[in-house]
């Protein structure tokens, strides 16, 4: 039997946890969440079925698109690229978050203002990484917003207005 | 909200906001996969690990017995659920040969992906993990996958139909046969070339999702689908699963993106509604990236043989075409008419008398072909535009130049080509020569001479694509010309609420146009309220039952043109209504900025707010006249809408490692009057970067057994940011004169010129070392291979 490339991506481990369930503590969007998950949950599946949070959304499943990055103790990641059970004590902020009493966050503003989004499905991964990328790099060129952002992919709009937005919410705008 | 308004005369052409961003950025869209539903089954696929393979049997046993499985079935297990084979709505000629397709396989597996047995689990992790577990065995077949070898028959696919060839079909036009023959003997100059489209993966952001739910009682059904056809997927699956169309109800929540991969009836669409109906459970299947690179339609996927004949001048004379389309595996919805909608734009822009254009299209054991952004008419403009820069090359003139030689001029539209086909309005040379001016045109080609010299390690090379694009599908008796199954038509209802605020109802289905901003901003226009207090309603067939659908450029020029005749029909009735109250003649009424009044006597007038609560209470109506204001208007359009323009890209080329950098795009667009120059441009740029893309990076990979050897994002490189340019854009504002508005569609303008000026751009860069030829996608190895096939034989 020829090798298959179908879900060729998705490395399947022999499962050897099955049945067994860890419980974890998470703060989310500064709420503190205890949940029993299998140890193969991935942190977006976590997000998306235990906590219902579906902003934060799945776009491929070999960690390439970015469309499920949230932020993790202030950081940009990918959350299927971290297992809940290894985001046990950490501090998540989901797009979900981001804005304040009804007020959007400044970059999401920015991508409003800047038409930085369409069908709006990389939007929330879009938006944490270059906030994360902003906190780095307060003030980077258009290059480097460009390198900056390489690990999200949009299909819409062919970068351009993203890369605006960023710079737009980079400069105050 | 925050309007620039940079038109003082009103809402249209000005940069709106758009309502649809708020709740897509912070997370409060739902996209089918998000939906929340209790109890609903997971469904899960078996999909062959095989191009071509007989089943020789399927044992569920393990599959059955795994932790969570409801349920598993075979193909020949299902038979009974499908009323119909899945549908294929253009049949191109009579006898079109359409192997019989079902959600899942009987016999035989044709492509890799093709889905052989199904379970449904409690979850999709139980689902997923079950069908491990199905044990499949095959007798495995011999692949094929080049389109010459399955015209050869030497392995024939669908048994039943005795050969691999779908059909043949020729525009060919009276008396031009021997004509073309003369033509091209006459030539001054001849260009014979091979173009080759490769299969692309369109990957829209959202994968494929669908969730159908049963009513408790009662028998309806709704299905919920990532799709940009939500009238047209009613209609097929009632069809299809032999149920009344009537009970089922198909609603798209937010779509991702779809680029012509979500217009289409799908397997799993039609495996969720039957086996909801049959569990009496929802039933839902959320497509993995995988999945959807093998089992959601490929696009392109043709063999092009492109001829020109022209005088000494660079006239040219005439244009013969000859295509070979890859169908995949099977007809999917629009499958056999891709190449058909490119049939009619081989001539480009250019003035032609003599035309002839065949196309043969071919079953191989690949995943179906089906529409992708421009589905047809890019590969059309990519052969026409590469072969005049051939002619230009051979004849040692410019480009440009040789292109305005052979422009249709302003003067003679409306234009009717020898296709028979009526172009409605055009300016290239205005369009070109915006284009050169922004990208500098002259400097470009001065710099080139002084930079491309023997030796020099980096070349520069601008390349030109000028197109026209048949869009705005379409009129339903061109349609029905064409053996298309259906109308082009679209649906509008527009009602004014007793508060005044106004209900639009559409049968378009955005996925990312925006378009609730770009609607709210015609009826704002047309009936002098502000965009906000216009609501619009889209993508549930309970509620907007009449439409055709978003795809082909068709929402605005069909779609929204539809709405502002609704509006029109209102106004109409609004105008009785102010007329009784009155007491004046209608024809001494005017309407301006939402009022009515006496021509004359400005003090006698009526605004549409209380004209609007007239009408709901009935009380003091003209006798005969209907309450409510509400009018429905079903408009097919009288012809396509034409937007053309020029792209220009300027690349710099490392002759040692093959890199092309692209140093500026410039695209002029004229898509007639623009409603929102903001979601305007917001388009060419993601068509741009799309064509762009199949120029530089992306190609679906086959081996000779048929396996995509590139199914994710990580291997199949839909470029980052870091990829691609920033775009220079230009517009000219040339008016359709076949609709109120204007307007011509713009979705996959940006796509048509951009593959063509890219790969322009880099024979241009390497024409003197040679090169005359670079297949696409253009990576440094494939342009490194040509600059050392180029120079190796030039130093022989």
């Amino acid at each position: 039997m020829m090798a298959s490339p179908i879900g060729g991506s998705r490395i399947r481990m022999p499962d050897t946890t099955k049945g067994i369930h860890v419980k974890i503590s998470v703060t989310v969007n500064g709420t503190v969440h205890e949940n029993d998950v299998e140890p193969r949950t991935l942190l977006v599946h976590y997000i998306r079925e235990a906590l219902a949070l579906t902003g934060t959304n799945v776009g491929c499943d070999t960690s390439s698109c970015g469309a499920c990055s949230v932020h993790l103790d202030g950081e940009a990641v990918k959350s299927c690229t971290v297992l809940a059970v290894q985001a046990d004590g950490a501090d998540i902020t989901t797009i979900e978050g981001m804005a304040t009493d009804g007020v959007m966050h400044p970059m999401q503003q920015a991508f409003m203002q800047n038409h930085g989004l369409q069908c709006g499905y990389c939007t929330p991964g879009m938006v944490m990484a270059a906030t994360s990328l902003l906190k780095e790099n307060p003030h980077p060129s258009e290059e480097e917003v460009r390198i900056g952002l390489e690990g999200n992919l949009c299909r819409c709009t062919g970068y351009h207005n993203i890369v605006k937005s960023v710079l737009a919410c980079a400069a105050g705008e | 909200m925050t309007v620039i308004d940079d038109r003082p005369t009103g809402v249209l052409g000005s940069r709106l906001l758009r309502r649809e961003d708020p709740p897509l950025l912070t997370g409060e869209a739902k996209y089918t996969n998000d939906l929340h539903l209790p109890g609903a089954l997971h469904l899960a696929l078996v999909r062959s690990p095989y191009a071509h393979a007989r089943i020789v049997s399927i044992d569920l046993t393990a599959a059955l017995a795994a932790p969570g499985v409801i349920a598993a079935y075979t193909g020949a297990d299902l038979t009974g659920l499908w009323a119909a084979p899945m549908p294929c709505a253009w049949p191109v000629t009579a006898d079109m040969k359409n192997p019989a397709h079902y959600p899942v396989a009987v016999a035989k597996a044709c492509y890799v992906g093709d889905a052989v047995a199904v379970v449904l689990a409690t979850s999709d992790a139980a689902a997923r993990d079950a069908i491990e577990l199905v044990d499949v065995r095959y007798e495995p077949l011999e692949a094929v996958v080049g389109l010459e070898d399955a015209l050869s028959d030497r392995v024939v696919i669908h048994d039943e139909l005795g050969t691999n060839k779908s059909y043949r079909w020729d525009l060919k036009i009276e008396d031009h046969e021997g004509a073309i023959d003369q033509a091209f003997a006459a030539a001054a100059f001849t260009v014979n070339e091979r173009y080759v489209q490769q299969r692309l993966l369109p990957m829209a952001m959202e994968p494929r999702a669908v969730a159908a739910v049963p009513q408790p009682f009662g028998g309806d059904i709704t299905l919920y689908s990532s799709t940009q056809v939500p009238h047209i997927l009613k209609v097929m699956t009632a069809i299809t699963l032999g149920i009344p169309e009537h009970q089922l109800r198909v609603t798209t929540p937010s779509v991702g993106g779809g680029f012509g991969s979500k217009l289409n009836v799908y397997a799993e669409e039609l495996l969720c509604v039957a086996l909801a109906r049959k569990h009496k459970l929802p039933v839902r299947w959320n497509e993995e990236r995988g999945e959807n690179a093998v089992a959601t339609i490929h696009g392109r996927g043709q063999i092009q043989d492109m001829e020109l004949a022209a005088d000494a001048d660079g006239r040219i004379t005439a244009v013969r075409v000859r295509i070979i389309g890859d169908m995949g595996a099977y007809l999917q919805l629009v499958t056999p008419g891709i190449p058909i909608l490119g049939a009619f734009l081989y001539a480009g822009v250019y003035d032609i008398p003599l035309y002839d254009f065949s196309c043969t299209s071919v079953f191989t054991t690949l995943t179906p072909t089906d529409a992708y952004r421009g589905a047809g008419r890019p590969e059309a403009t990519y052969a026409i535009e590469r072969a005049v820069d051939s002619l230009a090359r051979q004849m040692g003139i410019d480009p440009m130049e040789l292109r305005k030689r052979n422009f249709i001029q302003k003067e003679q539209f409306p234009y009717t080509a020898m296709t028979g086909l009526t172009y409605d309005s055009g300016d290239h040379v205005a369009a070109a020569d915006m284009a050169a001016g922004l990208a500098d045109y002259e400097g470009v080609r001065a710099r080139q001479t002084a930079q491309n010299v023997p030796g020099a390690t980096k070349l520069l090379g601008i390349g030109q694509a000028s197109y026209f694009e048949m869009c705005g599908l379409a009129p339903s008796r061109v349609l029905a010309s064409l053996n298309y199954s259906a109308g082009g038509w679209e649906a509008a209802t527009v009602r004014v609420l007793p508060t005044n605020k106004i209900q639009v109802v559409t049968g378009t289905a955005p996925h990312g146009q925006g378009h609730e901003t770009s609607w709210s901003m015609i009826v704002a226009e047309k009936m002098g309220v502000a965009p906000e207090d216009v609501d619009v309603l889209h993508s549930d067939t309970a509620i907007a039952p009449l439409g055709l659908d978003t795809y082909g450029s068709r929402s605005l020029p069909v779609g929204g043109v539809a709405i502002a005749l609704a509006c029109d029909k209102v106004i109409d009735k609004a105008k009785k209504i102010a007329a009784h109250q009155l007491e004046a003649n209608e024809d001494d009424l005017e309407f301006a900025g939402g009022t009515f009044s006496v021509k004359g006597s400005p003090d006698r007038s009526m605004p549409l707010a209380a004209i609007a609560f007239e009408a709901f209470t009935a009380h003091n109506l003209p006798d005969g006249l209907e309450p409510n204001l509400e009018a429905q208007v079903t408009y097919d359009p009288p012809n396509f809408s034409w937007p053309f323009g020029t792209h220009l890209c300027t690349v710099e080329i490392d002759v040692e490692t093959g890199q092309v950098q692209v140093l500026q795009y410039v695209a002029v667009d004229d898509c007639g009057n623009q409603v929102n120059p903001m979601i305007v441009e917001g388009q060419v740029h993601g068509g741009v970067i799309q064509g762009l893309a199949q120029a530089l990076f992306e190609e679906a990979v086959h081996d000779t057994e048929g396996n995509l050897k590139n199914g994710s994002l990580a291997e199949y490189l839909v470029p980052a940011a870091s990829d691609v340019p920033s775009i220079t854009l230009g517009h000219t504002v040339t008016p359709s004169p076949t609709n109120q508005l204007g307007v011509k569609g713009i979705g996959e303008a940006g796509t048509i010129g951009a593959a063509p000026a890219v790969i322009n751009a880099i024979v241009d860069a390497l024409s003197g070392l040679g090169v005359t030829e670079i297949a696409m996608p253009a990576s440094p190895h494939t342009v490194w291979k040509a600059i050392q096939a180029a120079t190796q034989g030039a130093s022989k």
